[in-house]
């Protein structure tokens, strides 16, 4: 019966130091997300009111349900932007400092970058690329374990997907080599 | 007892080799995705749903339920070994969970959570055998105004009793809503939001949007925390275990308690957070030793582990008797209903005997093998902690891209997820919680259907939604529930005092 003794101690390999400078306020964002969700509740709301927002006959028309939605919507991110500005005379709390933003970034441009590939190349090889590139880049890992890991990761995704449950994925020109 | 006749015949559906198999597998792929960090039980079970597209209803029902299980069942793993809550509400379980692993008794607060994670859904799945058919059969007499007055419970119940900012709620429920409404309007076959796009047409698929909002975004926020794990390994003996399960008929106050906070929070939308801490903390008031705890006791990982699981478990109540999904994980499970094209609601009891019943059987199967499934493969799934994140953290987004494309094969919904992974992000950093909005998208389009055909049944008086007594009441009640903050703020000034107190259970943060 093994306890405490065998500890599992996991660091990430990149450990970059705290107190790293705020790159936005939460207040800022806030401010943001509220004029976006205020400038999609306009637009929505436009379309609807376009489509028809009133009563027929028959009871409300297409546009009835959506446009008043809109409308709460908007109310609700308003008052968020107040709120938001009244707030922000306070202390402003960070909402990612410069290190968390480079985390951040160091996954997501290779998310997006996957995308990209996937439409392009499909998905399996963006698959590929993207579980060895991450290893071997953000995770410093071996180039053989990388390598690796990602062929194994990605034939097992294939194998299950594709053949045994015939879930079609998006392919492109390597796998029309081989026929598929 | 019509309904144990049925559930017998559930469980001959389950009992074949083919079943038992999926059930594994699914108890094991739920393990895995409940112990790697950055994804739980909704995330999940959204990402490996369309591993069972192509499989009957009942099959793929039963392999996502397991998986449900199996992600709890995970989730206490790393809450006590690692100190991490896999999911907001074992975030009550590491108060005494961690504590205990560090003193050594691993294997003790493990088993304690497993157990009571075991009785506690037991509890709640026996609550669903009985009740949700009398509810169904019920609801059953159901027209359009009663069905959108319990809808209007369900969103007024959010903005009334959650915990967030209110107009974050009401941002996230309309967003929801209006992003139901994109695409072909069903009453009358007229295009909305669409500006000419031919890729919304199809509307904004509930799935691809879950797997953005929870996976992507859960990637994105674990990278940002940087992720230093500490944890202890542990395996579980058989000693250990029979010496936890000995002890357990003392607990017994606690663990009813826990069972029972948990039902009736899970019934209600978004109780399994508040479920957990007022279990924990009910358990603390009336200890006799109220300092003992967080320091390693082990009713502390009962009262919250039981009503979490009773909680999470109940909410899968109102969805299959009224199509009402009481948690995020029930509401991607009522997404999967719609995929394998089946109708969520009272109607299901009627129409798909065997799947009801086959679901509610491997409730209690998934369970009992569960349990025994992680008691002995502990240290094996503990260890995936070993593997560095810069590898898991690839593999997930890959999932969630094979998982979002399957759904309607379409390379516009890979982006859309990545959208959705942004704005998920951002909502949860910012506080906007994203529970109303996932219930909102997935059920806006009903009971948008529900409203106008009430609206076409009265000649637009909206007074139908008063009509008779049922469905007066539910409005009446929904609309109580909407002002419930002002409403208490207005008792307790009168000096109702007590009555404020009682509906405090969600003031726990």
């Amino acid at each position: 019966m093994s306890q405490t003794d065998l500890e599992i101690v996991v660091d990430d390999p990149a450990a970059p130091e705290e107190n790293s400078p705020s790159v936005a306020s939460s207040g800022t964002i806030e401010i943001i997300a509220c004029v976006l969700l205020l400038a999609l509740a306009a637009i929505l709301g436009y379309d609807n009111w376009r489509t028809g927002a009133s009563w027929d006959s028959t009871g409300p028309e297409p546009g009835y349900f959506p446009f008043y939605l809109s409308l709460i919507l908007g109310g609700g991110s308003l008052y968020g932007l107040i709120a938001a500005f009244l707030a922000r005379r306070g202390p402003s709390e960070t909402f990612v400092t410069r290190a968390q933003a480079r985390r951040v970034m160091a996954v997501f441009v290779p998310t997006l970058l996957f995308c990209l590939v996937t439409q392009f190349l499909g998905l399996y090889v963006a698959s590929f690329l993207l579980i060895a590139g991450f290893m071997r880049l953000v995770g410093k890992i071996a180039m053989w374990k990388s390598l690796l890991t990602a062929f194994l990761f990605t034939a097992i995704m294939f194998v299950t997907f594709d053949i045994a449950f015939d879930v079609i994925m998006p392919k492109g020109p390597l796998e029309a080599a081989f026929g598929y | 007892m019509e309904a144990f006749g049925l559930l017998l015949h559930g469980f001959a559906v389950l009992l074949t080799w083919k079943t038992l198999m999926l059930m594994m597998v699914g108890l094991v792929l739920g393990i895995f995705v409940g112990v790697l960090p950055g994804l739980g039980g909704p995330n999940g079970v959204a990402i490996l749903l369309p591993l069972t597209f192509t499989m009957d209803p009942t099959s793929a029902i039963v392999m996502l339920s397991c998986i449900y299980w199996g992600a709890l069942f995970g989730g206490a793993i790393t809450s006590i070994l690692f100190n991490i809550p896999g999911e907001a509400w074992s975030v009550a379980t590491t108060f005494d969970g961690y504590p205990m692993a560090q003193q050594g008794r691993a294997a003790e607060a493990l088993t304690a959570a497993f157990t009571s994670s075991f009785i506690g859904s037991l509890v709640a799945v026996l609550l669903i055998t009985f009740l949700a058919p009398m509810i169904s059969s019920f609801a059953l007499k159901f027209g359009p105004p009663e069905f959108f007055a319990v809808y209007l419970l369900t969103f007024c119940s959010f903005v009334g009793l959650g915990r967030e900012a209110k107009h974050k709620t009401v941002i996230s429920m309309s967003l929801g809503l209006l992003l139901a409404g994109i695409g072909m309007d069903t009453v009358s076959g007229q295009l909305r939001m669409t500006f000419g796009s031919s890729e919304l047409l199809r509307g904004i698929n509930f799935l691809v949007a879950v797997i953005g909002l929870f996976g992507i975004s859960e990637i994105l926020l674990t990278m940002e925390e940087r992720l230093a794990l500490r944890g202890h390994a542990a395996s579980i003996s058989l000693r250990v275990v029979l010496g936890v399960w000995k002890d357990l008929p003392r607990y017994w106050v606690t663990l009813l308690r826990s069972s029972i906070i948990g039902c009736w929070l899970g019934i209600t939308p978004g109780g399994a957070i508040a479920a957990s801490f007022m279990g924990y903390n009910l358990a603390k008031r009336f200890a006799k030793d109220p300092e003992s705890f967080g320091k390693g006791r082990i009713e502390g990982v009962f009262a919250p582990e039981t009503a979490a699981h009773a909680s999470g478990t109940s909410a899968l109540l109102p969805m299959l008797a009224l199509g009402i999904p009481g948690s995020g994980t029930a509401a991607i499970l009522l997404g999967g209903l719609m995929v394998w094209g089946l109708n969520p609601g009272p109607l299901l009891f009627v129409e798909h005997k065997d799947f009801v019943w086959g679901l509610i059987a491997s409730m209690y199967l998934g369970n009992v093998v569960g349990l025994v499934l992680v008691l002995t493969t502990v240290p094996i799934f503990a260890s995936i902690l070993r593997v560095p994140f810069a590898a898991v953290a690839p593999m997930i987004v890959v999932s969630c891209a094979i998982g979002a494309y399957a759904i309607q094969n379409a390379m516009f919904d890979i982006w859309l997820m990545l959208g959705f992974g942004i704005v998920g992000y951002v909502f949860k950093k910012i506080g906007i919680p994203l529970a109303p909005f996932t219930l909102a998208l997935v059920l806006g389009n009903r009971a948008e259907d529900a409203f106008r055909l009430s609206m076409i049944g009265s000649g637009g008086d909206l007074k139908v939604f008063w009509s008779n007594g049922l469905v007066g009441s539910i409005t009446t009640l929904a609309i109580v529930l909407l002002f419930w903050p002002a409403i208490g703020g207005l008792l307790a000034r009168i000096g109702w005092t007590k009555a404020t107190k009682s509906a405090g259970g969600k003031n726990i943060s």
